[in-house]
């Protein structure tokens, strides 16, 4: 599925992508969800399509283990995140809740780029540039979980940790 | 060849010898969740379809970050929590008992342990040598609930910090030293592990705070030597039973080493919006505070209590200033009240709120406005963290804030030692 750009810097915390004042709304996902990334962006949420991508620097998703920071993205519809590099908390968050997080050079990706993603083939085809950027395969165990659908659904179809 | 700390306890607590790189399932010792991440991991349990948990003695539930509950909607959060530990046997420490990090360091945390909990300065726990890292809610219910949990064995960069810290100079300072000069994703996956002889003497309290902030630097934990400190601390906290010796092996695989000398370090501050955007005390230059917040999982403890009760006795905080005291645990607070301490804070003219996380989330208990500074000894500063994403956030050491809340700017505290 194609989609379009949205792009970051560096050093987006998981603080930025949705701050603590919202603590009080985190057992209210869909309230939660309209604050995503508001003070880089105002009005980010209404602004995505469903498909769309987040591009960003290094350390994405670096501070609190606040898994709602991922909660938030998938649930506007996001369908990948692509940096340089990410935090480790939020990196396994990522994949835990389904959602791809791919570690390549973004500098060759503008903001509103088309972007598809091929997640297999470790290549991302940017349809505005006429470029295709490849990246380093997902390690094995992130590709399990993403491929069981995060990790709820591997523990429920295994009741164990079949990782390794 | 010798093995990492980090290889030493997971190997054990995989059953099977475990090097840097690979994946390892490994038991849990003991897991944790405190309010902001405990619901969303309840509910995964449910969702995962567990009526029942692996070890819920060794499962706890703090409430501490809506310490007490500011707004219905937490207080609703609270009493899901509640039910579910009622209905599991997970074990609930409540409003006012204190810091997560702090009341495991306490009770229950013991040396060469695997401990997950959902948050991200669990890493505390590495002060005493415990492989104690932070993870979302999935990972912590799924561990909750099997017992058990993956990792990849992380690379460990050696900090070796050698000499005798100048006076005024403390763990606050070494470790903000250390993220200033590798970066915020300096250890990104890796463990840092701690060694040299300003380590070997530094007491706990100093160990948790360098331990705390390992994730400030990316790292997945910040490690420490079990030894005669640990002992002391575990004998102070009544349970000596709970002591193993753990050294450092000599000939362990490092990915690199940084050599830290600690004679030459000074008071240093981390500046807005990033912890890694540091400078000493000399360079700071003329910053007004709208407020100092002391306490926190970085500098809550006794200790810290003391630094800064030290630079104040007698002092009166500056009035165009506000100060605020957290104590991280209900044992800080209890001691610290026994002991004069908080007599001091209160005649100085700083408010002393509960035990719990208190101003550092931006909840409630010191919540910044527009434009406002704040000078904090918590471990993190990004844009907004506490309140309006317009306000600024410096950190520093407890003797920063005792100086810099009687002279209303940033101030040196050696003048007052």
């Amino acid at each position: 599925m194609k989609g379009r750009a949205w792009k970051f810097g560096d050093a987006i915390s998981t603080d930025h992508i949705i701050p603590g004042r919202y603590f009080y709304l985190r057992s209210n996902l869909p309230g939660l969800s309209k604050h995503i990334l508001e003070y880089e962006r105002p009005g980010f949420s209404e602004a995505i399509s469903a498909g769309d991508f987040i591009i960003a620097g290094h350390n994405f998703g670096q501070g609190s283990s606040r898994e709602h920071a991922v909660l938030v993205i998938k649930l506007n519809g996001i369908q990948a995140v692509l940096a340089k590099s990410f935090a480790r908390i939020f990196y396994r968050n990522c994949f835990n809740n389904g959602l791809p997080a791919i570690i390549c050079n973004t500098d060759q990706i503008m903001e509103g780029d088309e972007l598809e993603l091929f997640i297999e083939q470790g290549k991302i085809i940017n349809h505005t540039r006429k470029e295709t950027l490849s990246f380093s395969p997902l390690p094995p165990v992130m590709k399990r979980i993403l491929s069981d659908g995060g990790l709820v659904e591997h523990v429920k179809k295994y009741r164990d940790l079949k990782l390794v | 060849m010798g093995m990492t700390l980090a290889e030493k306890i997971l190997s054990e607590h995989a059953g099977k010898e475990v090097r840097a790189g690979e994946i390892a399932v490994v038991k849990v010792d003991l897991a944790y969740t405190q309010d902001g991440t405990g619901p969303l991991a309840a509910r995964k349990i449910q969702e995962m379809g567990f009526e029942k948990v692996y070890n819920p003695q060794k499962t706890i539930f703090f409430f501490d970050h809506a310490s007490p509950s500011p707004r219905f909607e937490l207080s609703n959060d609270h009493f899901f929590l509640r039910d579910f530990a009622n209905k599991t046997g997970i074990q609930i420490s409540d409003i006012g008992f204190g810091i997560s990090h702090q009341v495991v360091a306490e009770k229950w945390v013991r040396p060469a342990d695997v401990v997950v909990g959902a948050d991200s300065h669990t890493c505390t726990g590495g002060a005493l040598g415990a492989f104690a890292t932070g993870v979302g809610s999935t990972d912590a219910a799924v561990a909750i609930a099997l017992g058990k949990i993956w990792f990849r064995v992380p690379e460990t960069i050696q900090i070796v910090v050698e000499g005798r810290l100048p006076a005024g100079v403390y763990g606050k300072d070494i470790i903000l030293h250390l993220i200033g000069k590798i970066g915020a994703a300096g250890g990104t996956y890796k463990a840092l592990e701690f060694t040299g002889d300003t380590i070997e003497r530094l007491e706990m309290g100093g160990r948790m705070t360098i331990a705390n902030m390992a994730v400030e630097a990316g790292a997945k934990v910040g490690l420490f030597p079990s030894d005669e400190v640990t002992r002391e601390w575990l004998n102070r906290m009544e349970r000596p039973q709970d002591f193993k010796r753990m050294p450092q092996d000599k000939n362990a695989n490092y990915e690199k080493t940084v050599r830290i000398d600690a004679t030459k370090l000074k008071p240093t501050i981390a500046c807005p919006h990033q912890v890694d955007n540091t400078k000493t005390i000399d360079e700071i230059g003329e910053v007004k505070v709208d407020q100092v917040y002391l306490g926190t999982s970085c500098n809550g403890r006794l200790e810290d209590l003391h630094i800064a009760a030290k630079i104040l006795k007698g002092k009166t905080i500056h009035p165009n200033t506000r100060m605020i005291v957290t104590p991280g645990s209900r044992l800080v607070y209890r001691e610290a009240l026994k002991d004069g301490t908080m007599e001091v804070f209160v005649e100085a003219g700083a408010l002393v709120t509960a035990a719990g996380c208190g101003a550092c989330v931006g909840l409630h208990e010191g919540v910044l406005g527009d434009g406002e500074v704040c000078l904090a000894t918590q471990p993190r500063n990004f844009k907004g963290r506490m309140g309006s994403p317009k306000s600024f956030i410096y950190l520093g050491s407890p003797a920063v804030a005792a100086a810099s809340a009687i002279e209303g700017k940033i101030a040196d505290p050696r003048k007052y030692l």
